[in-house]
Parts: structure tokens; C-alpha cells; sequence
């Protein structure tokens, strides 16, 4: 499987230091935390997206990010790409991230396309979970 | 000369033409070497080259003990495959055109039989047990009146699992219908007996067994005789049934392969079998890991594993610096997880996170050691990064989530 460089090296750089690249998790019942959960693993991949936001002006802005994924090299890779691109984003920019972005960011092949899909919809579901709370 | 700075564990995969083969092999190309087409007969260049061909021939036949005459080169184990499924069934076809092989059988038997039954032939698909086996009970009872041909493997490729020959053959005899068994997998790990076996015909592979690649052969009974159609024709060599001008350096590397496999069989086995042990049971102290195949019945050189929660082709990604094969979708085209796993009632997480291991002549132990730290590690940095770990260890069932499937 020939992949970009910029798939492996997110892929190591996460793998390797988990902190470092918003691994973790928040709890789901706090009121400012959206948590969204997308694939399955008869799939082969699931992806995990945390937000905690804060209100601003008329919007709320995220602050942090937690994700996990069980799923491939790029599935891993595409989260955490999309993870660095969300903070400090307001709901309203952060829904207007598109999977073409992720691909772009990484070069991933057209076998990968999904896993940048599975990314799109995971913060889609975060932000709807993190707006039905307010 | 690259520096090879990642372990080679995917012997089932290939095997590294064995320094001894190659030199050999060298001997048969170039102008001071024998470099004549066996098939000249009137001068000694063509001479030379066809003695060349019948000692290896006499290799191999020496290997699984039959006749040399009873020995087709083929381009690999795939077109031995192709051979004896089509060949025997385009030549019996008046008889009968009902063929039975299993769901775990390399695609090199598969593809052959859904072209047959695209030709009208009929084929039944064994379902093996949990461990990957196919029992003579199964064999038995899916024989019909039309019943030409049983092609089974004799080590699966994904599971190094073993079926039993003997008794399947011998129900094969008993209905006389034709037995092929494809054993590229065999060669140099298991000791083969045609002489004994009750099998028609049987598919070999030079580079499983430290042979070049791009050679392989057909074992063609005599006696009983079998006869098959050819796929190829064009001048009539190997007694018709594969016509092609041989290929000299091909054909004496896997002779020697051979030659060498059949002396050094032992000694290849007491230490692929040591690594197997050693393997088994640290990769086996990771929790929720799962040996797939029969581990009472298999071959000690191949071993595959699934790491639950773990998606394999990720594992192999975190692998980077060892050599192994993933039976995960995302490592084939297709996106689906391996046929052979599923055919097993592996749930398909379990097939996802497949890995396997396979051992060979040039493994060493520090390899072993340094796979199995490197293996630990990256399962325990992969949990960490896996939300269904994470669900595990807050004790959810992940059989009762409803997942988002799109």
C-alpha cells in the first residue's frame, strides 16, 4: 500500500505520542462536550470525536479536542488531522470542514476516501450532540 | 546493496531464493554457461539443458517420492492449479461436472472452478470447521453420481492449517473420482509421500521453498493415470500437457531448492518449530489475542493472530519495521477482510485484526525477540488509541451497541 509520507508521519506522530496529538477522552455527560461515534468495527473503523467548547460572542468556540479510531493507517491519521484543524474554530466554521479538505491535507489515495468521510461525519455528530445540550 | 533494516516474517508469502539455488541458477543463462533450449536435440547446447531439466525433475520427484515422468513444469503453483482443475475437468466433463473444493482454497483453485461454472459445471464449496479444517466426513457426503473431481489444499496458506490427505484420498479411490491437492505450502515443511498417498494429482511452488518465483510443477499420476486437457499448446512439450519452451534456470533453481529442502527438511523444522513455541507464548500474553487456525493441527512456520480492538492493517502500519501480512480489508483492493478468516465464523473485527506470522530457514532468534517487543508495544499503543478498548475496559458489550454503519 503506497502511502503519502504525510498519512505515515500523522500516523506515527500520533501513535507515538498520544497527548501530543489529542488522544484521550472527555466525559460525555458535561454540558459544554459533544461526542460523536461513527463506523463500526465489522467495518473496520470507528472514530471517536470529542469537542468541549466555550460560549463567544453569539457562537461558541471549540477549545479542546479528544478522539480515538480503530480503524487503518489513514482512518488514524485522518482523525487526528482533522482534530488539529477544529480547535479554536467556531461550530459554524467547523461545520463547514469538508472530508476534501482532510484528503488534500494528507494526499490519501481514492481507496482511502471514506476514512476522510468517517472524519466529516464524526464532528458533524459532536457538534449536533454538543448543540442539543445547550 | 540496500540495507535491510526490516525482519522478513511472510515466508508463507515468498520465500528468499537461497543463496545456494541462485548460484546454480547462474549456471544456465549467460554464453559460458548452458544456456541451450532442451528442446534442441541436434547439438549439445540443447543437450546440456534437457539433462539439466530431467536432474531437476528427478529433485523434485525425490522430494514427494514419485515417478520424474509423473513431474509438468507449470509457471508456479497458479497455473498447476488451473491445470488440474480445468485440465481434468474439460477432459472428464462426458463423465460428470460436478466438482467439490472448500471456501478456504487459494484463489488459484477458486477462480478456476467459478470459470467452470460459468462453462456449466457444478461445484460445491466445503465450509470448513472453526479451526479451518475440512474433514473426509465432509468429502464424503457431498459426492454425487457427477462427482469428477475433489481439489483441496494440504496447508492452508492464511492458517498453515493441515487436512488429511490420506483419508480423503481414500475416500476419493473408494467413489473413483480424481483427487488434486494443491501443496505450495508443503514443499521442504512436511514430508510427502506419493508413492503412498492416494492422490491423482498435486500442485507445486519453487519459491515457497527458497526457489525463484515464475516456476512451479504438476504431479500427473500415472498409475492410476490421469489425463488432463491443456491450457497452453504450441509445440507439445512436457508430454502435451504444457507446451512452452522450458525455462532452464527457472527449472534447475527449483530442483535444487528442493534437492536442498528434502536434506535440510529437519533441521529447518526443529528450528522454525523453536521460534513457533517461543512466538506463541509471548505474542499469547497480550490479552484478548486469538490464535486463528487448528494449533493441534498445523504447521509450525505459519502462525496467525488476531489482537482484538486492534485493526490489523494499523498494526501493520505500527509494525513498520517487520514484514508481515494482515488478513484486515484495508490491505487487499477489495476492502473486505480475508475470505478465509470469515469462512472460519471469525466475527469480522476478529478478521480485521488478523496478523501473520511466518517463519523460515533464515529467521533468527534475535528477529523473534525483537518482533515480539515491537509487537507489545504497538497493541498497547493502538488500545490506547482505540475507542472500542476503551468501551471494553468500561465493561460495554460491544456485540449490544448499535453501531453507525452509514
Amino acid at each position: 500500500m503506497a502511502y503519502s509520507k504525510k498519512v505515515v508521519d500523522k500516523f506515527e506522530n500520533t501513535l507515538n505520542n498520544p497527548q501530543a496529538f489529542n488522544v484521550g477522552r472527555f466525559d460525555p455527560s458535561e454540558e459544554n462536550v459533544g461526542t460523536g461515534m461513527v463506523g463500526a468495527p465489522a467495518c473496520g473503523d470507528v472514530m471517536k470525536l470529542q469537542i468541549k467548547c466555550e460560549p463567544s460572542g453569539n457562537t461558541h468556540v471549540i477549545k479542546e479536542v479528544k478522539f480515538k479510531t480503530y480503524g487503518c493507517g489513514s482512518a488514524i491519521a485522518s482523525s487526528s488531522e482533522l482534530v488539529e484543524m477544529l480547535i479554536g474554530k467556531t461550530l459554524e466554521e467547523a461545520k463547514e470542514i469538508k472530508n476534501k479538505e482532510i484528503v488534500e491535507a494528507l494526499e490519501l489515495p481514492p481507496i482511502k476516501i471514506h476514512c476522510s468521510v468517517l472524519a466529516e461525519d464524526s464532528i458533524k455528530q459532536a457538534i449536533e450532540d454538543y448543540e442539543s445540550k445547550q | 546493496m540496500t540495507i535491510k533494516s526490516t525482519i522478513y516474517l511472510d515466508y508463507a508469502s515468498t520465500t528468499p531464493v537461497d543463496p545456494r539455488v541462485a548460484s546454480k541458477m547462474m549456471q544456465y543463462l549467460t554464453p559460458d554457461g548452458e544456456f541451450g533450449n532442451p528442446a534442441s536435440r541436434s547439438h549439445r547446447y540443447g543437450w546440456k539443458a534437457d539433462d539439466a531439466v530431467e536432474e531437476a525433475r528427478s529433485h523434485v520427484a525425490n522430494l514427494v517420492n514419485c515417478d520424474p515422468r509423473e513431474i509438468v513444469w507449470t509457471s508456479g503453483a497458479t497455473e498447476a492449479d488451473n491445470l488440474a482443475v480445468k485440465g481434468v475437468a474439460r477432459f472428464y466433463k462426458s463423465k460428470g461436472n460436478h466438482i467439490i473444493t472448500s471456501k478456504i482454497e487459494h484463489k488459484a483453485v477458486l477462480d478456476p472452478c467459478r470459470q467452470l461454472e460459468r462453462e456449466g459445471f457444478e461445484v460445491t464449496y466445503l465450509e470448513p470447521d472453526e479451526g479451518g479444517i475440512i474433514h473426509p466426513k465432509q468429502v464424503k457426503e457431498a459426492i454425487q453420481e457427477n462427482t469428477i473431481l475433489v481439489s483441496l489444499m494440504h496447508i492452508n496458506n492464511e492458517l498453515g492449517t493441515l487436512n488429511d490427505l490420506t483419508a480423503i484420498g481414500e475416500i476419493t479411490r473408494e467413489a473413483g473420482i480424481f483427487f488434486h491437492v494443491d501443496a505450495a505450502q508443503s514443499t521442504g515443511k512436511v514430508e510427502i509421500d506419493l508413492s503412498s498417498l492416494p492422490v491423482d494429482l498435486m500442485s507445486f511452488s519453487a519459491h515457497k521453498t527458497y526457489g525463484p518465483k515464475g516456476i512451479g510443477a504438476l504431479f500427473v499420476r500415472r498409475k492410476p493415470r490421469v489425463r488432463i486437457e491443456a491450457l497452453i499448446h504450441g509445440g507439445g512439450h512436457e508430454r502435451g500437457m504444457r507446451s512452452g519452451t522450458l525455462a532452464p534456470h527457472q527449472i534447475v533453481g527449483m530442483g535444487e531448492a528442493f534437492r536442498i529442502a528434502k536434506e535440510e527438511m529437519k533441521a529447518d523444522h526443529i528450528k522454525v518449530n523453536a521460534f513457533h513455541k517461543k512466538f506463541l507464548e509471548e505474542a499469547m500474553k497480550i490479552e484478548h489475542a486469538y490464535i486463528n487456525g487448528d494449533l493441534n493441527n498445523k504447521v509450525p512456520n505459519i502462525l496467525n493472530i488476531s489482537f482484538n480492538f486492534v485493526e490489523g492493517e494499523s498494526l501493520i502500519m505500527g509494525l513498520k519495521d517487520i514484514a508481515v501480512s494482515s488478513g484486515s480489508a484495508c490491505t487487499s483492493a477489495s476492502l473486505e477482510p480475508s475470505y478465509v478468516l470469515r469462512a472460519l465464523g471469525r466475527k469480522d473485527e476478529l478478521a480485521h485484526s488478523s496478523i501473520r506470522f511466518s517463519f523460515g530457514r533464515f529467521t533468527n532468534e534475535s528477529e523473534i525477540n525483537q518482533t515480539l517487543s515491537i509487537l507489545h508495544n504497538v497493541v498497547d499503543r493502538l488500545r490506547e488509541l482505540s475507542p472500542l478498548w476503551e468501551m471494553h475496559l468500561d465493561g460495554i458489550d460491544l456485540d449490544t451497541v448499535k453501531w453507525d454503519t452509514n
